[in-house]
């Protein structure tokens, strides 16, 4: 009997380890994969997999930088000299613009007299620029296959420029995702910070037990409602009304997106801070009525003290909460991807970003890459969210301790 | 009882074998068009099936170079390294234009500019022009509409409307065309650009002008067809020739009068 027991025990054991163990596992492993393939971006040049930039001997220049690249492909810089090389107006050629350049007789049905007619072109125009795929590129080419410049962490996180798929040269320049995932997140904060907890107030301390037990549920429900919802609602409702208020040209704005999460961070606040609320002893609140403070002395000098941890804990877990919210963000701020820092002005954040782009990028691709390294800066500033909730709960448990 | 079993299951294998099976795979605003067509063809061809997905048109032709998929939807040409691709590989390929698609664009229904040369819209969509006074109606900022860089109708309006240039960065990019006829509609300033099937009464199509303002052509069925119309584009099947005894019924259905009255009932331009 008591050997069936302990075999028992110890499967049951064995199960509950293996499970933390495979949690555990898969977190890291997840953590492990998210930078594998985001770091891929900072060892590669921005051009697509196996495609070269190419110019004629003549030129001088000896590398080139992406956003020169894209300020020449989006016809801004016209002339090399811009650039300090040769006095040459700049000839743009990708694969795609062939049928523009030579006709179908030219290149021969099966475009056998392509890589002849190419090298003619580049011998002749000393301004062109060439972006092909290299299996594409003559036998003794006559043109010189120019450097991309790779991309630093700095032009990654400083950039302003965020063109994931323009062709031949995209740019990812995330700081506008940024400044917008920040900003809708405070703008979140300072709307469901008040609201909450003076709900949390309210239901703790003022309303009965039957109240309470209502509102309770009730205030939880909003969490169970789907984000798409919350973005809907938002699009419809309160786009339209932010426009028309603030007498606005555009109602998607940071501000939209704030109340949306706010609305959508106010359960977890609520319900954080109201137990924390909830857990003062009875004896601390009877012993401030009995040296004769009012209800309302009580609650800011005793009650609210007291539980300045738990409160604080409910905004942090509340702010993680909308930092990484997806969908109704996406509805709402309008993402531009300009930098902005008014709570009036359309924005972009990076869970957005991801969730509309990741769907379309190739797999092991640039664009691919430099969304893993976004989904990384959001889970560092998740991370460090959450470190501070431990922090300060530590230093709550020392405080209590003390006392 | 196992007899019956065994025979079901016999029949059901028959019918699978003698099934004519393929998929059809590609542009998204081609889909609700294609699922329509395939449905219909279903239904004339009781042993046919039809496998039909979208992704985009990129995903559609790369599906058709590496085989797994019969005809590849897709809303623009092969590119100059696609064709390169397939002639490397020896593959020859049939292209079949099965409708047209009028990209209609809109702004707000109080908006007085009803009229727009693809210059202006190429100026309003980079940030050159801002406001709508300068381009004849009142003194109000331009708020661009576009749809998210996946979208084919992007790359379509970025190349044919913007001369490849990049949309300005305070354009704001909309997850659905659903979502920029909504957003269009509630606010006095925008400008946004759809398909012609999703047209709705409460926003305003401008008319267009493709030779610096001589002409201005209203985005319709009738102006997309006799190609008077400056943003409409072809819908395009490509398919290998080795399957072409297998999908050629269905692609004779589509281009038949049924199939065509099928392109104009989901929103989208016949080809004759």
């Amino acid at each position: 009997m008591t050997k069936a027991r302990r075999i028992y025990e110890k499967i049951v054991t064995g199960i509950l380890f293996s499970s933390s163990t495979i949690t555990s596992l898969t977190v890291i492993l997840i953590i492990v994969f998210l930078f594998r393939e985001g770091i891929g971006l900072f060892n590669s040049t921005p051009t697509e997999k196996n495609y070269v930039i190419a110019v004629s001997r003549q030129n001088t220049i000896p590398i080139i930088t992406s956003n020169e690249l894209a300020d020449i492909f989006n016809q801004d810089i016209t002339n090399w000299k811009q650039l300090g090389g040769r006095n040459d107006s700049i000839v743009r050629l990708t694969l795609n613009d062939l049928s523009g350049i030579f006709t179908e007789e030219e290149l021969g049905p099966d475009l056998e007299f392509f890589p002849q007619k190419l090298n003619e072109f580049v011998k002749t125009t000393p301004g062109v620029i060439l972006y092909l795929s290299k299996e594409y590129l003559p036998k003794n080419f006559a043109g010189r296959i120019i450097p991309v410049k790779k991309i630093t962490l700095l032009d990654f996180i400083f950039g302003k420029h965020w063109y994931p798929t323009s062709s031949p040269i995209p740019q990812f320049g995330i700081w506008p995702m940024i400044v917008g995932t920040l900003m809708v997140t405070l703008g979140a904060i300072l709307f469901a910070l008040p609201f909450g907890m003076a709900t949390a107030i309210f239901m703790s301390e003022i309303a009965g037990n039957r109240l309470r037990n209502i509102m309770k549920p009730v205030v939880e429900l909003l969490a169970g409602i789907p984000s798409v919802v919350y973005g809907f609602f938002g699009l419809v409702v309160l786009v339209p009304l932010i426009q028309s208020l603030f007498g606005l040209d555009v109602g998607e704005t940071v501000l939209a997106g704030s109340i949306v999460l706010g609305i959508m961070a106010l359960p977890t606040i609520v319900t954080v801070a109201e137990d924390a609320l909830h857990a003062t002893p009875q004896s601390l609140r009877e012993a401030s009525l009995a040296l004769g403070a009012s209800e309302l002395q009580t609650l800011v000098r005793v009650v609210i003290p007291y539980s300045k941890s738990g409160i604080s804990t409910a905004v942090i877990l509340g702010t993680g909460r909308a930092i990484g919210e997806t969908m109704a963000v996406l509805m709402v701020t309008g993402n531009s991807t300009h930098v902005n820092y008014s709570f009036l002005q359309p924005t972009r954040t990076i869970p957005a970003t991801i969730a509309a782009e990741l769907g379309d990028t190739s797999f092991g691709g640039v664009h691919y890459n430099a969304l893993f390294a976004l989904a990384i800066v959001l889970f560092l500033f998740t991370i460090i969210i959450n470190l501070s909730v431990e922090v300060i709960k530590n230093r709550n448990q020392r405080v209590n301790q003390r006392g | 009882m196992k007899k019956t079993i065994l025979l079901l299951f016999v029949l059901l294998t028959a019918n699978q074998i003698f099934a004519q099976k393929f998929k059809i795979k590609g542009s998204d605003t081609e889909l609700p068009l294609t699922q329509n067509e395939a449905e219909e063809y279903m239904k004339r061809n009781k042993n046919a099936n039809l496998m039909v997905t979208g992704g985009g048109s990129g995903v559609g032709l790369s599906a058709l170079l590496n085989g797994t998929t019969d005809i590849a939807q897709a809303s623009r040409s092969l590119r100059m390294d696609e064709k390169l691709k397939l002639k490397n590989e020896g593959k020859g390929y049939k292209e079949v234009i099965i409708a047209y698609d009028a990209i209609a664009v809109i702004v707000h229904p109080s908006n007085k500019v009803s009229q727009l040369t693809r210059e202006q819209l190429e100026d309003i969509y980079t940030g050159k022009i801002t406001n709508w006074k300068d381009v004849g109606g009142e003194n109000l900022k331009i708020i661009a509409y576009s749809r998210e860089t996946s979208s084919g109708t992007f790359e379509f309006f970025k190349e044919h409307v913007l001369n490849k240039k990049n949309f300005a960065p305070t354009t704001l990019l909309m997850p659905a065309t659903g979502a920029i006829v909504q957003s269009v509609s509630q606010t006095r300033g925008a400008v946004g650009y759809i398909g012609l099937g999703y047209l709705e009464k409460t926003v305003k199509a401008v008319q267009v002008s493709n030779d610096k303002g001589l002409t201005f052509v209203a985005p319709s069925v009738v102006s997309a067809k006799n190609n008077s119309y400056p943003i409409s584009r072809p819908l395009y099947y490509y398919y290998l020739t080795s399957v072409e005894n297998t999908v050629s019924s269905y692609i004779k259905f589509v281009l038949s009068p049924a199939g065509q009255q099928i392109v104009l009932k989901s929103g989208y331009v016949p080809i004759k």
